[in-house]
């Protein structure tokens, strides 16, 4: 069983590198500009494209990494405080996840943790596991990633790439206001008998546009003149406002 | 319509927070006291962050109490000096109370320190309205003898006694100095002017004329609010211009509705209504600091 499939995989791997034959995988987005303007109410984004031999579909979205603190509340006199707090490493700050069919019907487990298949099998570390006893630690992953999905950054499940005449497929992923700005990469992957065998990953630029953009630009590229600029606008706002006030 | 607040990151109906403005508005012309208390918790109710809330709310203040002051001064009931003496306080605390901020805020408590401010002082000033609403309603009825101008204690033995010429008063210039210190702190820390707190205490602890209250206080408030919109620009980048600019035209209007209203309602029916208005709102944010809530983990900001 083993055998052959490690045959099978040296074939698709030489089968890749041959020059002739047609491209086993093929995709795209509508848009590689997700642009945040005044009026933006959150985006979706189309990805589509074909594939040479029939096989599963699993498309990612994800966002840039950072760190990221998750906060834990206890009471304390009654009143409910945060008194505990732990950091994550390399975290996504979005991620979304579509295929065609469940992920565990196209896969086995290593293969999808190897993948990172689904919003469980991040993986991302604690900036400090030494105090950390595991049961703890699954509790402190599990509350990370149960938030960013009430955030709506995280999917809670796995959305549906649709495939059309075993050759033609599509999925939408949609990023809601919040987003966070940075290059995301949308990768899409196709599987034959639960190995990856072909991958495409296409830059997404998530980015504010026009008088938002500057606007943030202003507010943490020169902080002071901005503050300035607030307070500028405030009393001139003030002093009109008394003007229209007292023609009346 | 819906508009993207570039510093809060949030998608919010202009005509949600134009409303909210006019309704702020309406209820401090109504009622004369600046409504940032009441902003601030509402801001938060409608998704905006809390830092973002408090900050912006201090620029909004800069432009509500500038167009107030005018009025003031034209008739001279501001006092420059005694200005000038919670001015200074109000730097030395508004500064503190930002830097205070700005670690509460590293250490993830600024939420409910700002949630346990506005309990507080919203119950302390509830009340006091309430009370003082339901004591003019009273004495309209059946005539008190007014109580004595002022009270001599041991804060009148302070060093640095100054006059200050229009308000009549001989005292020491650490006093106001404190006041303006510690109205300044709670500027910061609540993104409120503070008026309702400063008012009470100019009033009843230094004994300044009520004519000349208001449009002093106004003052004091226009320079901390300036500095905090300021300091939490520069030093949080958490000043967000296009909300505060949306607050400041809805709240004109609504200043000039409220200022008309006020003027033929009986003054003590609307303070017990704003008295209750302030405690239902005090309730509500006691409530959930009490109550257990939904998911006891949350996201901080990034490190």
């Amino acid at each position: 069983m083993r055998g052959r499939r490690l045959i099978l995989l040296v074939l698709l791997v030489a089968g890749l590198t041959l020059p002739a034959r047609a491209l086993p995988l093929v995709a795209d987005l509508s848009s590689h500009l997700v642009a945040i303007t005044t009026g933006f109410t959150g985006s979706e984004v189309l990805m589509f494209g074909a594939i040479e031999e029939p096989g599963d579909i699993v498309v990612v979205v994800r966002g840039p990494e950072s760190e990221q603190r998750v906060m834990r509340k206890s009471r304390v006199a009654g009143i409910w405080m945060n008194t505990a707090g732990m950091v994550y490493r390399d975290v996504p700050r979005f991620y979304a996840i579509a295929s065609n069919r469940p992920l565990d019907e196209i896969a086995e487990e290593s293969v999808l943790q190897n993948q990172e298949f689904g919003v469980s099998r991040l993986r991302f570390s604690p900036k400090d596991s030494a105090r950390l006893d595991p049961e703890d630690a699954g509790k402190w992953r599990r509350a990370l990633i149960r938030r960013k999905q009430e955030a709506g950054l995280y999917s809670r499940s796995t959305g549906r790439v649709a495939i059309l005449s075993d050759r033609l497929f599509r999925t939408s992923v949609y990023l809601p206001t919040n987003v966070p700005t940075g290059i995301y990469s949308a990768e899409i992957y196709l599987l034959q008998d639960g190995q990856v065998v072909n991958a495409q990953s296409t830059p997404l630029a998530v980015s504010k546009v026009g008088i938002e953009a500057d606007l943030y630009a202003f507010a943490y590229d020169r902080p002071a003149l901005y503050g300035l600029v607030a307070v500028l606008t405030a009393l001139m706002a003030g002093w009109f406002a008394h003007l229209a006030f007292r023609r009346n | 319509m819906q508009i993207y607040l570039p510093i809060a990151e949030i998608s919010v109906d202009v005509f949600l927070l134009l409303g909210l403005g006019s309704v702020i508005g309406f209820l401090s012309g109504i009622f004369g006291v600046g409504g940032g208390f009441l902003m601030t918790p509402l801001l938060v109710l409608i998704g905006i962050p809390p830092a973002i809330a408090v900050a912006t709310q201090a620029n909004h203040v800069v432009a509500s109490s500038v167009s107030g002051v005018f009025a003031h001064w034209r008739r001279g009931n501001v006092d420059f000096k005694m200005g000038a003496v919670l001015v200074g306080g109000g730097f030395v605390g508004s500064t503190l109370g930002v830097a205070l901020f700005s670690l509460l805020r590293e250490m993830g408590q600024i939420d409910l320190v700002i949630n346990l401010s506005y309990v507080t002082l919203l119950s302390i000033v509830g009340g006091m309205m309430l009370w003082e609403g339901v004591r003019a309603f009273l004495r309209r009825r059946s005539k008190l003898a007014p109580g004595k101008l002022h009270i001599h204690t041991w804060v009148h033995g302070l060093p640095l006694k100054t006059r200050f010429r229009k308000s009549r008063l001989y005292i020491s210039a650490l006093l106001p100095f404190g006041i303006g210190l510690m109205v300044g702190v709670i500027s910061a820390i609540m993104g409120v002017g503070g008026a309702f707190v400063l008012v009470p205490l100019m009033i009843y602890l230094l004994g300044m004329p009520t004519a000349v209250v208001i449009g002093t206080s106004l003052f004091q408030i226009i320079f901390v609010s300036a500095n905090v919109t300021f300091l939490q620009a520069s030093q949080n980048q958490t000043v967000d211009l296009a909300l505060a600019m949306l607050l400041i035209v809805g709240g004109v209007i609504g200043a000039q509705l409220g200022g008309r209203l006020g003027a033929r309602l009986p003054g003590d029916t609307l303070r017990i209504l704003l008295g209750i208005l302030v405690l239902a709102v005090a309730a509500r944010l006691g409530f959930e600091l009490v109550a257990t809530p939904d998911d006891l983990y949350s996201l901080g900001i990034e490190p």
